[in-house]
C-alpha cells in the first residue's frame, strides 16, 4: 500500500483516509487481484532473468544464416542506433502538438523525402506496422479508389502474407483471385493475369523480387494491362539503389519493408511498413501524414496534415483504424539513409546482388542441385533445388551449425525440395564457405 | 516560466548535401537485365558520420517526450519506462533473432513470450492470448475479426457492433474494418446509458466495444448488468484495454464478464511511444474463443516451447511474423520487474494522481461529472469561450510552461475538451506545478494565449496552410518555392 509523503498529503487534500476509497466505485462483486503474478524483482535480478532466458537463443553470431524471406539482417550501423537512442524520441507520442515535436515532424519528413525518391513516388505515409499490413492497407486503398470488388495478386506469395491479406479484406468484402507464375522464369504469367482482368476488378499486386527472389521484368506490360486499374508494387527497399523504381513504371501504389534500413531483425518485429501512391490519391491512403508549413512568424514549420482522414477525427468514416505506427523505426531509417545517400545504397545494391550471384553459382555446382531454380535476374535472394526434401536437410545443416535457407514448403505449398537462400551486408566469405561445404555433406 | 525549447535553424539533409548523378556509378554490366536497370542514383543527399549525428541531436532537442517532462497526454498513458528495458531488448541475443529461425534455436524467445502470455491472462482475467497485434487498433480489429469467426461458426449473421459515444476513434474504424456497422449510443450522466444499450442491442448485435474506466475516467460500475445485457441477447463485450493502467490489482475485464479484450503494451507495461509507434496490442480472451485466436501461440511442449499453428478456428494472421517481439520483451520486463504488488501500486498511484490533479483543477476550470475518476479526467475549457479563448489556446500555452499539453477535444461528448492523464510515474511537486500554471494561464489574457506558444521550437504552427499546400516532401517543397 502506498505510504509515502506525498500520498499523505493528497489523501488529505482529497479528505480521505486510504488509497482504497479510491476505488469504492468498482463493486466487490468483480473485485480480484494480481495473486496469480510473482513478487517484483530487482533491476538486477531482471537483468540476470532475462539474460539467461535469451541465453538459450542462438543468433547469427553463433550460426552462419542465410534467412530472409522478408526479414533481412543488415548490419545497423552505431551512428544509427544512437539516434534511436535519444530520449526525445524514444519517449514522445504522436506530434499531435507540432509546436513542441518539431525534431519528430521534421525528422519524419525528411523519411517522407527520402522514400519518395527511392521509390520514385509522389507521397509517403511515415509507417505501417510491417510490409503485410501495408499490402493489406493498399489493397483497401485500392479500392476506395474504383468501384470493383476483386483484386488480383500472385499466386506465388507466402501463407503468412496471404493470410494477413485475406484478414484485411474480410470486413471489405474484397474477393481476392490468384494470377499464375511462369515455371520456367518465375515472372508473373501475363496470360493468367490478363484473362482475369474484367469489370468488377480493381487492380492487382506484383511483388518484384517476388517469393522466389525473381525480379519481375514485364512492368511497363503489366501497367499497359491494367490500364485504369490500380497498380500495387511492392518491391525491397534496398533493391531500389540499382533497380528500376515503382514510379518510372507508373505504380499507383508501392509498398516495401523498412526495416532492412537501419533496423534489427527483431523476430519479426519491430518493422516498417513502407506505404507510397501517387499524390492525387493521398486523400483516400491510410495513415499519418506530414507537411511543410509556417509558424505564426513566418518561419519553416512542420505539422501532421490531412488528418480528416484518420481515426481520431473522422471515427468510422476514416480511411483506416490505424493510430499507433512504427514511427521509430522509421526515424532509424531515415538516419541511415542519410548515412548511405544514395550513392552509397548503390553500391550496398550491387555488392549484394554480386554476392547473392556468386553463391547462387557455387551451389548450382553441387552435384543434384539448381541454383537459382528459376532463369529470371535475381537480387539478393534465389530459391535452390536440392536433391531430396529441403526441410531435412535443413535440418540436418543446423545440427552443422549452418541454417540455409528457408524450406519454401514453409512459405506455399508444392515446393518440397526447395530453399530460398539470401544474403546481407553481414555474409561473410566464411559464411558461404560453409554453406556450400556443409550442404555437400549433407546431400551425399 | 523557465522553459526554452531550443530553436535550431536545422536544414533538411536535402539542403546540407548533394545528390550523386547516375552517370558516375553505372550498374555493372550484365548484373540486371537492361530494362530493369536504374539509371539514376535516388537523390538522398549523404551525410558524414558527424554531420548525421549531429542533424538527428539537434532534431531531438526540438523534441518533447516523456523524459524530457510532464506528458498528460489523456488515453495515452504516457509513464516513464524504465532504462533497462531498452537495454535488454537491444541484445544480440534478443534484437538480431530472425523470425524464421527453426524453433530450436529461439527457446530463449518463446519462454518469455510463453510467460508473457500467461501473466497477461492473469492480469486481464481472461483464458488465451495472442501477441501478434502491432498496436492497439489492430488489436480491437483482431478481436473483432474473432467475434466475426465465433458468430459465423454459430450459424449467426450479426452486422452491428454497439459503442457509446465516449469510445476512442478507433473502436469505430477498426469495426469498420472488420465489416461492420456502428451503432452510436449516447451517454448518461458520463456512463453508458443501460435503455439506450438495451434499445440498441438487437440480434444483429456482434459485440458491444466498452473501455472501463471510460474516456473520462469514470468506472462503469454497471459493468455487470451491461455484461449481462448482451450476453442475453446472444452478442459479445469487448473490452477496450487502453484504459487497464486504473485497475490493475483491483478487478480484471474477466471478472467483469468482458469475452475479448486488447492490451497496450505501449501504455500500460511503459514501453515506450517512439514518437508515435512501434507498440503491441495483445489480444486476451475467454476459453470459447481460444479457438479463434491468430496463428500461432506459443505453446509449451514437453521442456521446451513451440509456435503452435494447430487452432481448429483461428482468424489466420493480422502480421507478417508474430507481432512486435522488441516491445513485448520490454512489458515483460517491465512486469517481472513489478510483479504483483508493483502493478497494484502503480494503479493506484495513477488514480491517487488524477484525483489529487482533478481536485486542484477543479478550483478554476470545470470538471464535468461529479465523483470519483479512474486514472485521468476530463476538463472543459467552456468557461474560456467567452473571452474568446479557446482550449487549443490553453493547450499551446501550457508548452511555454514546460508541459506537454493534455489530449485536447476528445471525448466529443465534453465542450473544449481537455483530457488530462497523470499516471503514476509523476509525483506531486510535478502535479502542483501543473495545476499553478493552468491556473496562470486560464487568468491570462487572450493576446498572450493566443500567441502562445512563444518558448517552442517555433510559434503557433499553420496547420490550414498545411492542408491546404500540402508539401508533403522536399520535392513538393522545391516545387512551391518555384
Amino acid at each position: 500500500m502506498l505510504n509515502d509523503k506525498d500520498v499523505k498529503e493528497m489523501l488529505a487534500a482529497l479528505d480521505i483516509d486510504s488509497v482504497e476509497r479510491l476505488f469504492d466505485d468498482i463493486p466487490e462483486s468483480v473485485r480480484a487481484n494480481l495473486d496469480g503474478l510473482q513478487e517484483g524483482m530487482s533491476e538486477l535480478q531482471v537483468r540476470r532473468h532475462v539474460e539467461s532466458i535469451l541465453a538459450k537463443n542462438r543468433d547469427p553470431r553463433d550460426t552462419a544464416s542465410f534467412l530472409g524471406a522478408g526479414a533481412y539482417d543488415f548490419y545497423v550501423p552505431a551512428a544509427v542506433r544512437a539516434v534511436m537512442s535519444r530520449s526525445e524520441f524514444l519517449t514522445s507520442y504522436t506530434p499531435y502538438q507540432s509546436e513542441l515535436s518539431q525534431g519528430l515532424l521534421h525528422a519524419l519528413f525528411e523519411y517522407q523525402s527520402m522514400m519518395a525518391e527511392l521509390t520514385s513516388m509522389e507521397v509517403v505515409n511515415n509507417s505501417i506496422y510491417d510490409y503485410a499490413t501495408a499490402l493489406g492497407e493498399a489493397i483497401l486503398m485500392a479500392a476506395r479508389l474504383t468501384k470493383g470488388t476483386v483484386f488480383l495478386i500472385p499466386e506465388a506469395m507466402s501463407r503468412s502474407k496471404l493470410s494477413v491479406i485475406e484478414n484485411y479484406c474480410r470486413g471489405a468484402g474484397i474477393q481476392l483471385r490468384r494470377y499464375k507464375f511462369d515455371r520456367t522464369s518465375g515472372c508473373a504469367d501475363l496470360e493468367s493475369m490478363k484473362n482475369q482482368i474484367t469489370d468488377e476488378i480493381i487492380g492487382a499486386y506484383v511483388e518484384t523480387p517476388n517469393l522466389f527472389g525473381v525480379l519481375e521484368t514485364q512492368l511497363d506490360d503489366i501497367r499497359g494491362l491494367l490500364d485504369s486499374k490500380i497498380f500495387v508494387a511492392g518491391v525491397n527497399a534496398l533493391s531500389l539503389g540499382i533497380v528500376r523504381p515503382p514510379g518510372d513504371y507508373d505504380a499507383d501504389i508501392v509498398i516495401t519493408e523498412g526495416q532492412i534500413f537501419g533496423n534489427p531483425v527483431n523476430f519479426g518485429g519491430p518493422h516498417l511498413g513502407v506505404l507510397a501512391c501517387k499524390k492525387k490519391f493521398v486523400r483516400k491512403m491510410p495513415g499519418r501524414v506530414i507537411g511543410m508549413t509556417t509558424d505564426a512568424d513566418g518561419n519553416r514549420a512542420f505539422c501532421m496534415t490531412l488528418m480528416t482522414r484518420e481515426q481520431h477525427i473522422r471515427r468510422e468514416k476514416a480511411t483506416s483504424n490505424i493510430c499507433t505506427n512504427e514511427a521509430l523505426t522509421a526515424i532509424a531509417t531515415a538516419s541511415y539513409l542519410a548515412l548511405t545517400g544514395g550513392g552509397d545504397l548503390r553500391k550496398l545494391a550491387i555488392s549484394i546482388a554480386e554476392k547473392s550471384r556468386r553463391l547462387a553459382k557455387r551451389l548450382d555446382e553441387l552435384s543434384g542441385c539448381k541454383a537459382p531454380m528459376f532463369d529470371g535476374a535475381h537480387f539478393s535472394e534465389f530459391v535452390v533445388t536440392l536433391p531430396k526434401d529441403a526441410s531435412s536437410i535443413a535440418s540436418q545443416m543446423l545440427e552443422k551449425g549452418v541454417i540455409p535457407g528457408v524450406p519454401l514448403s514453409h512459405l506455399i505449398k508444392g515446393m518440397e525440395n526447395e530453399l530460398l537462400i539470401s544474403v546481407t551486408d553481414k555474409t561473410t566469405l566464411d559464411d558461404a564457405d560453409s554453406l556450400v561445404l556443409t550442404l555437400q555433406e549433407v546431400i551425399q | 516560466m523557465s522553459f526554452r525549447q531550443a530553436r535550431h535553424e536545422e536544414p533538411l539533409t536535402f539542403e546540407m548535401a548533394y545528390c550523386e548523378v547516375g552517370e558516375s556509378m553505372p550498374v555493372p554490366d550484365g548484373l540486371l537485365p537492361a530494362n530493369l536497370v536504374r539509371k539514376d542514383v535516388p537523390c538522398i543527399p549523404k551525410l558524414s558520420e558527424r554531420e548525421m549525428v549531429r542533424h538527428f541531436t539537434a532534431l531531438s532537442q526540438m523534441n518533447y517526450g516523456v523524459d524530457s517532462g510532464f506528458y498528460p497526454l489523456g488515453s495515452c498513458t504516457m509513464k516513464y519506462g524504465p532504462k533497462i528495458n531498452e537495454e535488454l531488448a537491444s541484445l544480440p541475443k534478443a534484437a538480431d533473432i530472425h523470425p524464421l529461425q527453426p524453433e530450436e534455436t529461439v527457446q530463449g524467445t518463446l519462454q518469455i513470450l510463453y510467460e508473457l502470455q500467461n501473466m497477461l491472462a492473469t492480469i486481464t482475467g481472461m483464458d488465451a492470448v495472442s501477441l501478434q497485434p502491432a498496436a492497439g487498433a489492430q488489436g480491437e480489429f483482431t478481436g473483432l475479426l474473432i467475434a466475426r469467426a465465433f458468430h459465423e461458426k454459430n450459424g449467426e449473421e450479426r452486422t452491428e457492433v454497439v459503442l457509446p459515444d465516449t469510445s476512442h476513434g478507433t473502436n469505430p474504424a477498426s469495426a469498420v474494418m472488420a465489416g461492420f456497422n456502428v451503432v452510436t449510443i449516447p451517454s448518461k450522466d458520463g456512463r453508458v446509458d443501460l435503455d439506450a444499450l438495451s434499445a440498441a442491442v438487437s440480434e444483429k448485435t456482434a459485440a458491444f466495444m466498452l473501455t472501463n474506466p471510460n474516456t473520462l475516467g469514470i468506472f462503469e460500475s454497471q459493468v455487470l448488468e451491461i455484461a449481462k445485457i448482451m450476453h442475453d441477447a446472444g452478442a459479445l463485450l469487448y473490452y477496450d484495454g487502453a484504459n487497464v493502467n486504473a485497475i490493475m490489482g483491483k478487478t480484471t475485464p474477466g471478472k467483469m464478464e468482458f469475452d475479448i479484450v486488447h492490451l497496450n503494451l505501449h501504455k500500460t507495461f511503459s514501453t515506450p511511444h517512439g514518437g508515435g509507434g512501434p507498440g503491441s496490442g495483445p489480444v486476451c480472451v475467454k476459453e470459447r474463443f481460444a479457438g479463434f485466436l491468430p496463428v500461432p501461440v506459443v505453446a509449451k511442449k514437453g521442456e521446451g516451447y513451440s509456435l503452435n499453428y494447430d487452432i481448429p478456428d483461428s482468424i489466420g494472421k493480422v502480421h507478417g511474423f508474430y507481432g512486435n517481439w522488441g516491445v513485448m520483451l520490454r512489458a515483460y520486463a517491465y512486469i517481472l520487474m513489478n510483479g504483483r504488488d508493483g502493478l497494484t501500486e502503480a494503479a493506484e498511484r495513477a488514480v491517487l494522481n488524477s484525483n489529487y490533479l482533478k481536485k486542484l483543477v477543479e478550483r478554476f476550470l470545470v470538471v464535468p461529472y461529479s465523483g470519483l475518476r479512474k486514472h485521468e479526467f476530463v476538463a472543459s475549457g467552456s468557461s474560456l469561450k467567452e473571452k474568446g479563448v479557446r482550449t487549443m489556446d490553453v493547450a499551446k500555452r501550457l508548452i511555454d510552461y514546460g508541459f506537454h499539453p493534455p489530449t485536447v477535444y476528445f471525448p466529443l461528448l465534453i465542450e473544449e475538451a481537455l483530457m488530462i492523464e497523470p499516471t503514476e510515474t509523476e509525483v506531486k511537486y510535478t502535479l502542483d506545478k501543473f495545476a499553478e500554471a493552468l491556473a496562470s494561464i486560464v487568468k491570462e489574457s487572450p493576446e498572450i494565449l493566443h500567441n502562445a506558444p512563444q518558448n517552442a521550437s517555433v510559434k503557433r504552427v499553420n496547420e490550414t496552410e498545411a492542408a491546404k499546400k500540402l508539401i508533403l516532401t522536399y520535392r513538393d517543397y522545391l516545387e512551391d518555392i518555384e
